[in-house]
This record gives structure tokens, C-alpha cells and sequence, in this order.
């Protein structure tokens, strides 16, 4: 892998493929993603888009192809990566038996985040999650619990910051603040934020590029001003719905 | 952007280990049930034990035969079931993803796994233990050194059946976690827990010493009624052990390759 990047490409995916048994989930991918940006990767269900964010994050091992993030071949030196991203995903959870500030404890730990205690307090009062800390997790709504996995991402604070749909289960004020947060630690951190969504209107606000994905292969990809002219429409939900049906 | 520390291996396995003390400390039934089981085998085997004494020449020769040999069978069983409950408690609040997106290396998780298995031990079997010497008047410490030995060599069995079992969960799912309770028993009547290997057909007692289980309680039986520490027999069971424990920590990283291959890490709990 070339770790000799142009320093503004934060993600570098090469010819990505990954086939389990018969199915091709992803079929040769390649996009880069500049520092900075918040890129969304857009497709129906079975896509590909977890399938490419886990093999972004080295849990997922490609059938071939190659991924460099942050100038590190996520293949062979995953690990000079791993206290440098976070991500949050609907597929996983925390344990539901420890508090909420437990767990935000442990991967502190984890993480080797300074000030642990004050950088959990932080976070906490940011997103709103102070009267939970003391509460088990399991004993939280599916919204709250967003929220406290939001915490838990951005602990290290992530130079990188992989989201799985982040406010499938909250209410659209609740989605909104979040949304608002996110941009706002980007603006503080210069952070990159990936994410994988449905929702066409926080791609729309957030996303400077997006990658749309169909049968685990890349479409299209190009800013959302860009898509609504090319596809002749006037939302993301459209370019969605035309490249789900007809492809591009 | 925060600067980059090398983080360090103690840091994260310390963190593991909190994450299990935390694990305990909020659940009263499970630090009971660590005791419970122990103690109630203790306590049968205590009253057999008793029993026989009257009954058997044999079991004479050593007050204290049966509950030694169950004390002690307890170490390897609640050393296995120490690494794989706890690996499971992951698999069904399904945070494996989020242990493994972190900087956490599989060797780390396995060495928390095996430190929080001994403490477990410990507190259980250490329990009944204890609880043995008012109730039959009889203290598994008179043993002396070779009960350390005896314990090491059980629960390093323990902990190698232990991987091999969450190999096979991490491999196949949750669908099969019994198997974590019914390896173990497979593994008791070729282990001359209460008898010696001699007893058993001469077609099983290959069988049987293969397994260090086998050279432990032999040993134990030596030193309870001869009064004479086998060095032979616990050389035995250290080789082998060594072979069993790289084994068990080979398979899991294998397993845990595969795991990353098919997609298995997201995907455990469900």
C-alpha cells in the first residue's frame, strides 16, 4: 500500500471486493475520501454499505482490493489505525448490565483517553446524556441509547469517525441536535465523518460528497448538488429512489 | 486533535478486567453463583466421603479423599466455564464489534479472559474450600505446595478447553454454547477424579492420559495416601498442559481470522 497519499485523502479504497460463498456483497470499489469531508455512502437494503464500513474498520477481512486509512493499510497495520478511528453501528451494542458511565469508563480505558472522568462529564452534558450516566444501559430507550454509542465514538476524539445510519432511532429533534454536533465537532476537530444512511435529508445537510452503492457496486458519487443536477431531480430522495429501481 | 499516545497493553487488559469487575459487582446473583456450585458438590461429596470412610478401606486411608478430588475437579470446571461464560456475556450484549474496533487485540482479550477465569476460581472453589473446614473438619491447605501445583495444572486445563469452546461459539454462534457445559463432563471420567485411571477398561486409559486431569488427580491420590509429591506424574501434566493451552490459544486466533473472513464479529449475538 502506498502510504505516501496525497495528505488531504484520509480513506483510499482500490478495487475492493468481497464475496461470501456465491454472493458478491461488494464488487470492486474504489473512492477516496478527503479529510475533513463527511461522505455518505447511500444504497437500498443489502447494498453493501455495512459490508464496506466493517472492511473499513479491519472486521471484516476484503476477498481482495486494498484500503488505506490515514496512510495505513488497514490490512497489515489495522492497528496503528484502531486508537486513531471510532464508529458507531446499529449491529452492535454495549453491555447492557454496566451503567452507562461504566461503559463509557471502560473504553476510556481502552482508548487511553487523558482525563477520563472530565472527558466523560464533557460529552455527557454535550449530548445530553448527564441523568443517564448512573442508569444500565439496557435500561434505556432505543434513541438514548444512540446517544450514549455516539459518546462512546467520540471518547478518543476520532481523527475519522464511521457512522452506521447514527440517528436511525431518534426522534427527528433529537436526530437534529445530533446532527448539529456532529457538525460542529468536525468544524472544532477537523475530523472526517463516513456514513452509511437512509436518511436523504441529513445527507443532503451534512454530506459533502456521497457515494451512492446498488448489488455491492459503486453507481454513482459525486456532491449532492451535483447528483440532484445530474439525475434532474430536487432532493437525494429521488437520485435514491431512481438509482434503487434503475440503477444509474 | 488529541496527540497519540502508545497505548499500552497493561492499560487495556486492566480495562478488560474492570469491565468484568463491573460485570460482577452489579449482579449479587452471579458472585453467589460462583460459590453456590462449589459449595453444594463439596458438600455431597463431603457426606459420601464420610460414608465411605466407614465403608472402604480404601477411601480410609485418606480423611478427606472425595473432597479434596471435588474441590479440585471444581478448579478445572469453573476454570473453563471462567473464560467461556465471560466470553459470552460479549456475544449477547453483542459488543464484540465495538471491542474489536478498538485497539484491543484478540492475545489481550484472551489474556483478560484467563485472568478473570482465576479470579473466579478463586473466589468459588476458595469458597467451598474454606467452608470445608468447619463443616467436615478438613482443610484442603494441609496439602501443602502440591496443591498449588494441582491447582495451576487444572485450572491450565480449564482454560484451554475454555478457548476451545469459544473458538467453536465465535465459529458457529451462540446456538452452541452448551457446548460449554457438556465438554467438561466429557472430560471427567477419564480424569480419575475419585478413582484411579487403573480402574478404568485398558482400551480408555490412553485415552485418559492424555489429559494433565489425569496425572493431577493420580498425583493428588500420592500425596493424600502415601504422603509422596510424583514429580513424574506433575512434569506429565505441565507438558501437556503447555501443548493443550498453545493449542487452545492458536485455535482462537484462527477462529477469530475466520470470524473477520465470514463476517462473524457484527453478525455475534443475533
Amino acid at each position: 500500500m502506498n502510504t505516501t497519499l496525497n495528505p488531504d485523502t484520509v480513506i483510499h479504497v482500490t478495487n475492493l471486493c468481497k464475496q461470501f460463498g456465491e454472493i458478491r456483497a461488494v464488487a470492486d470499489i474504489s473512492f477516496q475520501v478527503k479529510k475533513g469531508s463527511t461522505t455518505a455512502l447511500l444504497g437500498g437494503n443489502g447494498a453493501g454499505k455495512t459490508t464496506t464500513i466493517a472492511m473499513l474498520l479491519g472486521l471484516l477481512l476484503p476477498s481482495s482490493g486494498k484500503i488505506s486509512v490515514l496512510g495505513q493499510d488497514i490490512l497489515s497495520h489495522r492497528y496503528r489505525v484502531l486508537e486513531r478511528i471510532n464508529f458507531t453501528s446499529p449491529y452492535v451494542d454495549l453491555p447492557g448490565r454496566l451503567s452507562v458511565r461504566e461503559n463509557l469508563n471502560v473504553y476510556a480505558r481502552l482508548y487511553a483517553v487523558p482525563n477520563r472522568a472530565q472527558r466523560i462529564h464533557q460529552l455527557a452534558e454535550e449530548l445530553e446524556i448527564i441523568e443517564f450516566l448512573p442508569r444500565p444501559h439496557r435500561s434505556l430507550s432505543a434513541g438514548q441509547k444512540t446517544r450514549v454509542e455516539l459518546a462512546k465514538a467520540l471518547l478518543n476524539q476520532p481523527e475519522v469517525l464511521f457512522l452506521d445510519e447514527p440517528t436511525a432511532s431518534l426522534d427527528p429533534d433529537s436526530a437534529d441536535r445530533i446532527r448539529h454536533y456532529l457538525k460542529t465537532y468536525q468544524q472544532r476537530t477537523g475530523a472526517t465523518l463516513f456514513m452509511a444512511s437512509h436518511n436523504m435529508v441529513e445527507v443532503e445537510r451534512m454530506c459533502s460528497d456521497v457515494i451512492i452503492m446498488r448489488h455491492g457496486q459503486i453507481i454513482d458519487q459525486d456532491t449532492p448538488a451535483h447528483l440532484l443536477s445530474k439525475y434532474g431531480t430536487s432532493n437525494l430522495e429521488q437520485v435514491f429512489l431512481e438509482v434503487a429501481r434503475h440503477g444509474s | 486533535m488529541q496527540t497519540h499516545h502508545t497505548l499500552k497493553p497493561l492499560q487495556r487488559i486492566s480495562a478488560m478486567l474492570i469491565r468484568y469487575t463491573y460485570l460482577l459487582r452489579n449482579s449479587w446473583p452471579r458472585i453467589l453463583e460462583l460459590a453456590y456450585w462449589p459449595t453444594m458438590q463439596m458438600i455431597l461429596w463431603g457426606f459420601i466421603n464420610q460414608f465411605l470412610v466407614t465403608e472402604s478401606s480404601w477411601v480410609a486411608q485418606a480423611a478427606g479423599l472425595f473432597i479434596s478430588a471435588v474441590l479440585l475437579w471444581d478448579v478445572l470446571f469453573r476454570g473453563q466455564l471462567g473464560v467461556s461464560v465471560v466470553f459470552f456475556e460479549e456475544m449477547y450484549s453483542r459488543n464484540l464489534g465495538h471491542l474489536f474496533v478498538s485497539p484491543l487485540r484478540p492475545h489481550e482479550l484472551i489474556i483478560t479472559l484467563l485472568l478473570i477465569s482465576f479470579i473466579r476460581t478463586v473466589i468459588g472453589v476458595g469458597a467451598a474450600a474454606l467452608l470445608a473446614i468447619p463443616l467436615y473438619h478438613y482443610s484442603i491447605f494441609a496439602i501443602g505446595l502440591p496443591l498449588l501445583a494441582f491447582f495451576a495444572n487444572l485450572l491450565v486445563l480449564g482454560w484451554a478447553i475454555g478457548l476451545f469452546v469459544i473458538s467453536i461459539v465465535l465459529r458457529y454462534g451462540l446456538g452452541v454454547e452448551n457446548l460449554a457445559w457438556a465438554v467438561i463432563f466429557a472430560v471427567a471420567p477419564v480424569s480419575g477424579i475419585f478413582y484411579p485411571i487403573e480402574v478404568l477398561p485398558h482400551w480408555l486409559q490412553p485415552v485418559a492420559w492424555s489429559l494433565p486431569s489425569s496425572y493431577v488427580f493420580e498425583g493428588m491420590r500420592q500425596v493424600m495416601i502415601e504422603n509422596s509429591f510424583n514429580l513424574h506424574l506433575f512434569l506429565m501434566a505441565v507438558g501437556l498442559n503447555i501443548l493443550y493451552i498453545s493449542l487452545g490459544i492458536l485455535t482462537f486466533l484462527a477462529v477469530f481470522r475466520v470470524a473477520r473472513i465470514k463476517g462473524l464479529i457484527l453478525n455475534a449475538g443475533e
